[in-house]
């Protein structure tokens, strides 16, 4: 049910995935009766009894422990407001910068414009809270690189299984990557060539996410576009 | 009176119950969240939607749930005699009812505090443009990841003297012979078979008007069905 001709399988808002009494509401769906039904646009995912839906657009969703890129937007006396795209604003609290900052300082810290490898520490209701304290460390200012925007929902198929399709892009492309989950990718390289390379396997993997056997068809790309690219 | 309507065939060679040609799209404005092209004939609208998004000035926020901000837009161009840009009476009480249309489908309860803009914009009027348009944003509301219980279709009823006909072209609209032109826009909810937008425009009669109805039922199914297999084409 869920794939079609190598495709998985788009449903609509109120379209009926399943009429089996047993099965379960996950992620985007709402149960009616025996009815589970969709409530977004998506791909249908079935874990045993359990079926949700992955969404393929729309904006942020904040989760707990997400590292995101954000950019700083304001500050006042304690702390920074990031834009971190999704309905909600984020708050950098000052207590949540490694080592101790002066309040003058703030603004050599992170300056407004600034963008920042951060996490998602928090959240609320309606709001989000961050921190630059992690024990894997990499959180911190951006000073150079390329900036890629992608749709949020594509970030899961970017990164791929443990980290595997992005493996595959910072080897072939000798490129440093960092992707945030809502939707802005780092990429860090020694020359423009290899930037544009591994921007434009990024391009490749947004454009084929619903396709089953990405990874092997990534590895082809990859091995196509490498002369094509580095003219 | 006679029973013979003066109207007994349309101009443009369609059964009485027969739709324009359809064409759905989505994905037509890149920078937006969500967009969606619907053509129903010659009458072509664009949805856009932004957000959710933080709702400011911060007074207009509902804690409870989020808001639902539609405005339509006729462009200058789209009717045959340049119209003044900007915001009319009109524009205003279409923008209104379309909200109306679409928020009983829209899950706001889920998004406290935020705001989701719809803008619709007519490229080219031929009748039926706020029908057009709430098809359009169904969709782009839906392409926008905007969590939804279905879709919402709409389609413009007509009655031609006495004969009853679906979606009306201009030309229709502008009939006079006999009882003249009803023209009865109506938004529809296929699933759960719930009308959420019905206007009526001319005089008709009771049992004619629960005909129209049946009529402008069956119009909006297949109407979703385009909608659905556009959304399908997602990718």
């Amino acid at each position: 049910m869920t794939e079609k001709n190598g495709q998985k399988q788009v449903v609509v808002p109120g379209e009926i995935i399943s009429q089996d009494e047993n099965m379960l509401p996950g992620d985007w769906t709402i149960k009616e009766g025996n009815n589970i039904i969709a409530i977004r646009l998506g791909v249908v995912e079935k874990q045993d009894r359990l079926i949700k839906i992955i969404p393929l657009s729309g904006v942020y969703i904040p989760r707990r422990g997400n590292v995101i890129i954000g950019e700083i937007r304001d500050m006042n006396y304690s702390g920074w407001m990031v834009d971190i795209g999704g309905p909600y604003g984020a708050f950098l609290t000052l207590k949540e910068v490694p080592g101790y900052v002066e309040e003058s300082e703030m603004e050599n810290v992170y300056g407004i414009g600034d963008l920042i490898v951060t996490k998602v520490f928090n959240v609320k209701r309606t709001a989000v809270d961050l921190t630059m304290k992690q024990r894997e460390g990499g959180l911190g200012k951006i000073k150079e690189g390329l900036i890629v925007r992608v749709n949020p929902h594509r970030v899961p198929r970017i990164i791929g299984k443990e980290g595997s399709m992005i493996k595959l892009i910072k080897d072939a492309t000798k490129c440093m990557i960092t992707v945030g989950q809502n939707g802005l990718i780092w990429i860090k390289g020694d020359n423009v060539e290899d930037r544009i390379y591994a921007k434009k396997a990024i391009e490749f993997i947004v454009e084929n996410t619903t396709t089953n056997g990405l990874t092997e068809k990534v590895e082809k790309w990859l091995a196509e576009n490498k002369s094509g690219v580095k003219k | 009176m006679s029973e013979k309507s003066l109207y007994t065939e349309r101009a443009d060679g369609r059964k009485l119950d027969e739709l324009r040609p359809l064409h759905a799209e989505i994905g037509v404005v890149p920078n937006a969240d969500g967009s969606a092209l619907f053509a129903q004939g010659d009458t072509i609208a664009i949805a856009s939607v932004y957000g959710p998004k933080t709702l400011n000035p911060k007074h207009q926020q509902n804690p409870e749930k989020g808001v639902l901000r539609v405005h339509y837009n006729m462009l200058s161009f789209s009717v045959g005699e340049r119209i003044r840009p900007g915001v009319s009476r009109r524009s205003q009480e279409i923008s209104k009812v379309t909200e109306w249309a679409l928020t009983p489908v829209v899950m706001l309860d889920e998004l406290p505090g935020t705001v989701i803009d719809v803008h619709i914009n007519i490229l080219q009027a031929n009748a039926g443009t706020r029908c057009a348009g709430i098809n359009a944003a169904a969709m782009a509301l839906a392409h926008a990841g905007v969590p939804m219980k279905e879709l919402v279709s709409a389609v413009a009823v007509g009655k031609m003297d006495k004969t009853i006909v679906a979606d009306v072209n201009k030309e229709e609209e502008d009939f006079e012979d006999g009882e003249g032109a009803t023209d009865m826009p109506m938004a529809y909810l296929s699933n759960s078979g719930k009308i959420t937008l019905l206007q009526l425009d001319g005089r008709i009669q009771l049992n004619k008007f629960k005909e129209a109805l049946e009529m402008g039922k069956q119009a909006c199914k297949k109407i979703s069905e385009v909608q659905i297999n556009a959304l399908k084409e997602f990718k």
